[in-house]
């Protein structure tokens, strides 16, 4: 059975309930967009002042999963949700714990800002601007999944996070060179790629997130599988 | 030590030298087409004089499992229990098409002797239903009729009865005294008792817990558990829950027809049909 959407129950509190932790999330999935956005854009534009506000901001993501984990909980013991309720539940607890994650990484990008600030000297490397502008389009995709509950948009999340740890590696692969090429490049260079790391993660608990909402809508569980057994778990019919 | 390494070849190699009788019927992934069958229903019809109560209904009942049915009052899933044990047999104006075999033999068929049926198919109801005589007699009816009489045999069997029934501990020192001074859980447990003390092959439960106390109705739970591995158990129950934690297979019934019927674990996490999902998710059909 497909959830799409979510029909009245007689229970209207229940519903009223199952809404607000879907608004919730929604809510913190916005500001953990908005973490992430201004992190990057403290990165590229070298604002120490956006960047502590990204540090000093992630208790809110924190308190939020705290929040909504409890509500869950709460609605597991009094209500003994099933089926597309149960699967809402479910996978609102793991999607919370995976947006805690990216503000984690989102405050790392913020703290090497911050240090790139220090020696200002020494500029940033171009290529994390690219990376960061797809692990920003890959979150607000995922995010847009989960509101919609919209599967396909889902797998395209899934796609796409394959070409963002595709241009991780190249990015590791040029940083391995320079350090190669002059060790005074070591210190700096480890910076750039704990950056990179960070932005990396995001793109696979974007990913992740997709999975529940492939879970939430088609009941079918799509994680550690390769990106063709998704697609035919989303659509069993299409193929050959 | 043994018990560590075990551990560690079994996850390593699931499908390897696994002792499949220690794992529960999820772990060993059985479905229902891997079961062996107990009841067989087959485009059953039946009609209360004019009306329809029961539509077409085709499903099999595994055997030594759990199976709830569950759906909204006047579904059918009661009806549909008691034909199991021929029970609509006494009520005016019933006629029943299509066939229920157990274990391969029609019990509609019109040699078949209803009282060894229903000695082979016990049934518990709703209201626990005590005889008004003894703790021990209660028991003891039915191998009385059966005309066994041997003092030590009923003694026997009424002791592992009761002890099946989980109740032997709270009535062993006043099994002379009246059933009705049993609380209702202690009653019902009693009437299960009664039931299984004849040993027959399936146990049809309608509504066992829905008039007792929460305790009352988790020790009863507990007991259906623990009875499943000899009788094959068949339970009407209203509370979703209920099913859910005690059945290993579900039947959702709606206006008298069969809508669903698999997998507990399936039905209640992702159901296939739409009514399914509405019922159990509480809302409107």
């Amino acid at each position: 059975m497909e959830t799409g959407e979510f029909g009245q129950h007689i229970s209207q509190q229940f519903n009223d309930e199952l809404e607000d932790i879907r608004n919730r999330v929604l809510t913190m999935g916005g500001l953990v967009e908005k973490q992430l956005a201004d992190a990057i854009n403290s990165m590229v534009e070298g604002d120490t002042e956006l960047a502590e506000s990204v540090v000093a901001n992630d208790h809110r993501v924190n308190g939020m999963e705290v929040s909504i984990d409890e509500e869950c909980s709460r609605v597991l013991a009094r209500r003994q949700p099933a089926a597309g309720d149960l699967r809402l539940v479910v996978a609102v607890i793991k999607t919370i714990t995976d947006l805690e994650r990216i503000g984690d990484q989102a405050e790392r990008v913020a703290r090497f800002s911050l240090r790139l600030a220090e020696n200002s000297h020494h500029g940033y490397f171009k290529e994390l601007e690219h990376l960061a502008e797809d692990v920003r389009q890959i979150l607000n995709d995922a995010l847009d999944a989960f509101a919609r509950m919209d599967t396909e948009a889902a797998l395209e999340v899934a796609r796409s996070d394959i070409s963002i740890d595709q241009e991780y590696d190249s990015i590791m692969r040029q940083l391995i060179t320079f350090m190669m090429e002059d060790p005074r490049n070591v210190t700096r260079v480890l910076d750039v790629m704990w950056t990179a790391r960070a932005l990396e993660r995001i793109g696979d608990h974007a990913k992740n997130i997709c999975e529940y909402v492939i879970y939430l809508v088609k009941g079918k569980d799509v994680r550690h599988i390769s990106i063709d057994k998704m697609e035919e778990a989303v659509n069993p019919d299409a193929g050959s | 030590m043994n018990e560590s390494t075990n551990k560690v070849s079994e996850s390593s190699t699931p499908s390897h030298a696994m002792d499949m009788s220690s794992l529960n019927r999820v772990q060993q992934n059985l479905d229902l087409s891997d079961e062996t069958i107990s009841l067989e229903v087959n485009n059953l019809n039946l009609y209360y004089g004019e009306k329809q109560a029961l539509h077409n209904i085709n499903m099999v009942l595994p055997k030594q499992r759990v199976s709830a049915f569950i759906g909204p009052s006047g579904c059918g899933k009661s009806t549909l229990l008691r034909c199991f044990n021929r029970m609509n047999d006494l009520v005016d104006g019933v006629r029943i098409e299509g066939s229920i075999t157990m274990e391969g033999q029609d019990i509609y068929a019109p040699d078949v002797n209803v009282s060894e049926l229903r000695r082979n198919v016990g049934m518990v109801f709703q209201k626990p239903n005590p005889f008004p005589k003894s703790i021990y007699e209660n028991v003891a009816y039915g191998l009385r009729i059966q005309g066994n009489n041997s003092r030590r045999e009923l003694d026997e069997i009424v002791e592992s009865s009761l002890k099946r029934a989980a109740l032997w501990d709270e009535v062993k020192d006043r099994l002379h005294d009246s059933a009705f001074g049993l609380s209702g859980g202690q009653q019902q447990r009693l009437v299960i008792a009664r039931a299984i003390a004849i040993k027959p092959e399936v146990l049809l439960l309608d509504e066992p817990a829905s008039a007792l106390d929460p305790i009352s109705t988790l020790k009863i739970e507990e007991l259906i558990y623990e009875l499943k591995d000899e009788y094959t158990i068949i339970i009407v129950t209203h509370n979703m829950q209920q099913a859910a934690r005690v059945s290993d297979y579900t039947a959702f019934m709606y206006m008298g027809d069969l809508i669903e019927f698999g997998d507990t674990d399936k039905l209640f996490t992702n159901p296939t049909e739409k009514q399914t999902e509405d019922y159990i998710t509480g809302r409107y059909g």
